[in-house]
């Protein structure tokens, strides 16, 4: 693959019940980009932008707030998914070799709709939406499949909530930093067994922008470009009782593409530091084996053996990861620009010393349905 | 109807929220696989199809099969009784979107004869005793609907451990 860089990125603060309309949250976290890249929008030769129309409350939502990411004049896009995927789309413009810089951008008002209305609605109208399930009830299914079938406990899941609301303390942009323990993630309110409200990810407002470059204009930008070495996408089967809930083959199979293309042969040795895409506890866990950081069924281990806490050997989601700041499909996006702030050594107290390889996950659809897989380096 | 755009501006921090609602009628077209499906339901028979490359029978039935990318014809009758394969109890309650009151669970059941499992609801059940593997069956709508309540939900079949 043609070398292409991150050569910018830029993040709101994640909360609740934000003021500032879809377009001027938008167009913070692009301005800031900009900023972080020293360019201006006239080097912008096009723009990605990351919409949902339910959540957004408007139909063609990508045509209202695309101008805040620098549409007008030029060739703008959309995508209706995670901001990973975005960014992937982004980066194949990058490589055609008609652009030379994209932004790509996403913004969610989760707080301004109804979130579990939204979800319900990703279910088939012909067969089981009228069950009424959601991400926290349908997740618990998958919870629970997961679980059973390799033996993971509740407190294991709870360590995950424990370490990454930890971490999250170390992050100026994170919506819900707290200083837990497992007794706390256990005690807290049961929603759908055996996932409790400090299972869940918080309903988050924000957005995120990053700008790609080819390797001849990231010269001219002011930071230092944080290589994409690897990318791969893949989707599960649409309905849950026709996937295997408890092992995602979807994403082992984007993990080993994006790792062939990095030349990555032990991503646990290999990898210096991952984000990923941790909606619920248990998903952490899942994701771990998946992504090869340990073998299928030794999520629990992993987060046990404290090798993915900060100071371990690859730590995960040193930002506080989705559990600690949830905007649907900006949280993938929000996970490459926390992988590029580590490679550039620019993550402050939440730093991982040395960092060189990092990998960043998004998933979309109920129970994580599809996966992407990202690997970038210094 | 009146128009339900906007129906109350308030304040927070000295800036405006506007509240409203999106009411938008819908039609959606079942399908010939979906309409078979629910014409089995109302004679209380549960119907898979067969994809006759993949050997796997499907259910609730589709038209094209997403691992050979196969046309499906081939239907097969399956359960009446199925197999719990994972469950939840729901503690929080949603009114507008839960068909029962909580605490209740949603199940996933492979019916027997079936290779995917059907995602439901669980009733007259001791949500202390589910547990992977229990024998479930269907309890049917009096007056079926054409939708898919028309399975009210699954129970355990009596005596099954
Ligand atoms: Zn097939």
């Amino acid at each position: 693959m043609e070398r292409v860089a991150v050569v910018g990125i830029g993040q709101t603060k994640y909360e609740k019940g934000k003021t500032k309309n879809f377009a001027e949250l938008s167009y913070e976290a692009t301005r800031k980009a900009l900023d972080d890249a020293g360019i201006e929008l006239s080097d912008i030769d096009n723009v990605v932008t990351t919409t949902n129309d339910f959540f957004d409350g408007r139909t063609i939502a990508c045509m209202a707030v695309a101008e805040a990411a620098g549409s007008y004049g030029r060739d703008a896009t959309n995508v209706e998914g995670d901001g990973t995927l975005s960014a992937f789309y982004g980066l194949m413009r990058t490589l055609s070799g008609v652009y030379g810089t994209t932004m790509v951008s996403a913004h969610c008002k989760v707080s301004e709709g109804s979130p579990r209305k939204i979800v319900n609605q990703a279910f088939d109208p012909i067969y089981d939406r009228l069950l009424g399930m959601d991400a926290i009830s349908s997740s618990a299914l998958q919870a629970r499949a997961y679980m059973q079938r390799f033996g993971i406990t509740e407190e294991q899941c709870a360590r995950v909530s424990v370490k990454n609301h930890g971490n999250a303390r170390n992050n100026p942009y994170a919506h819900v930093p707290l200083d837990i323990t497992v007794d706390d993630v256990m005690r807290s309110p049961m929603l759908a067994e055996p996932i409790k409200r400090l299972d869940t990810s918080p309903i988050s407002d924000g957005a995120c922008a990053i700008i790609l470059a080819t390797e001849e204009r990231a010269r001219r930008a002011a930071r230092k470009p944080v290589w994409i070495r690897g990318v791969a996408h893949c989707a599960d089967a649409y309905r849950l009782g026709e996937r295997d809930l408890a092992w995602s083959q979807p994403l082992e199979t984007a993990a080993r593409k994006a790792y062939r293309m990095a030349g990555i042969s032990h991503p646990s040795r290999e990898i210096d530091v991952a984000e990923v895409y941790d909606a619920f506890s248990y998903m952490e866990l899942m994701w771990y084996e998946g992504l090869g950081f340990c073998d299928r069924g030794e999520g629990g281990r992993l987060i046990d053996s404290g090798v993915t806490q900060m100071g371990g050997k690859l730590p995960v989601n040193p930002s506080g990861g989705v559990l600690s700041a949830h905007s649907v499909q900006v949280a993938g996006l929000a996970r490459i620009a926390e992988a590029v702030l580590q490679l550039r050594g620019e993550a402050g107290k939440r730093q991982v010393p040395g960092a060189r390889v990092a990998l960043a996950h998004g998933t979309g659809g109920i129970c994580a349905q599809t996966h992407c897989v990202w690997v970038l380096s210094n | 109807m009146e128009n339900e755009t906007i129906l109350e501006v308030r304040e927070k921090d000295g800036l405006l929220i506007l509240q409203g609602v999106i009411r938008v009628p819908y039609t959606w077209a079942a399908g010939a696989v979906a309409s078979r499906f629910y014409a089995g339901l109302r004679d209380r028979r549960i119907y898979g199809i067969r994809c006759p490359t993949c050997r796997l029978v499907m259910v609730p039935p589709k038209k094209t099969c997403h691992r050979c990318f196969g046309d499906l014809n081939d239907w097969v009758e399956v359960g009446p009784e199925g197999t719990l394969q994972t469950f939840t109890v729901v503690h929080y309650s949603e009114p507008e979107l839960h068909p029962l009151r909580a605490p209740f669970a949603y199940g996933i059941i492979k019916m027997d004869g079936a290779d995917t499992g059907m995602t439901h609801l669980i009733g007259e059940a001791d949500q202390r005793a589910l547990k992977e593997g229990l024998r479930m069956t269907a309890v049917f709508r009096d007056k079926p609907e054409g939708n898919y309540l028309d399975i009210r939900y699954f129970k355990p079949v009596k005596g099954a451990k």
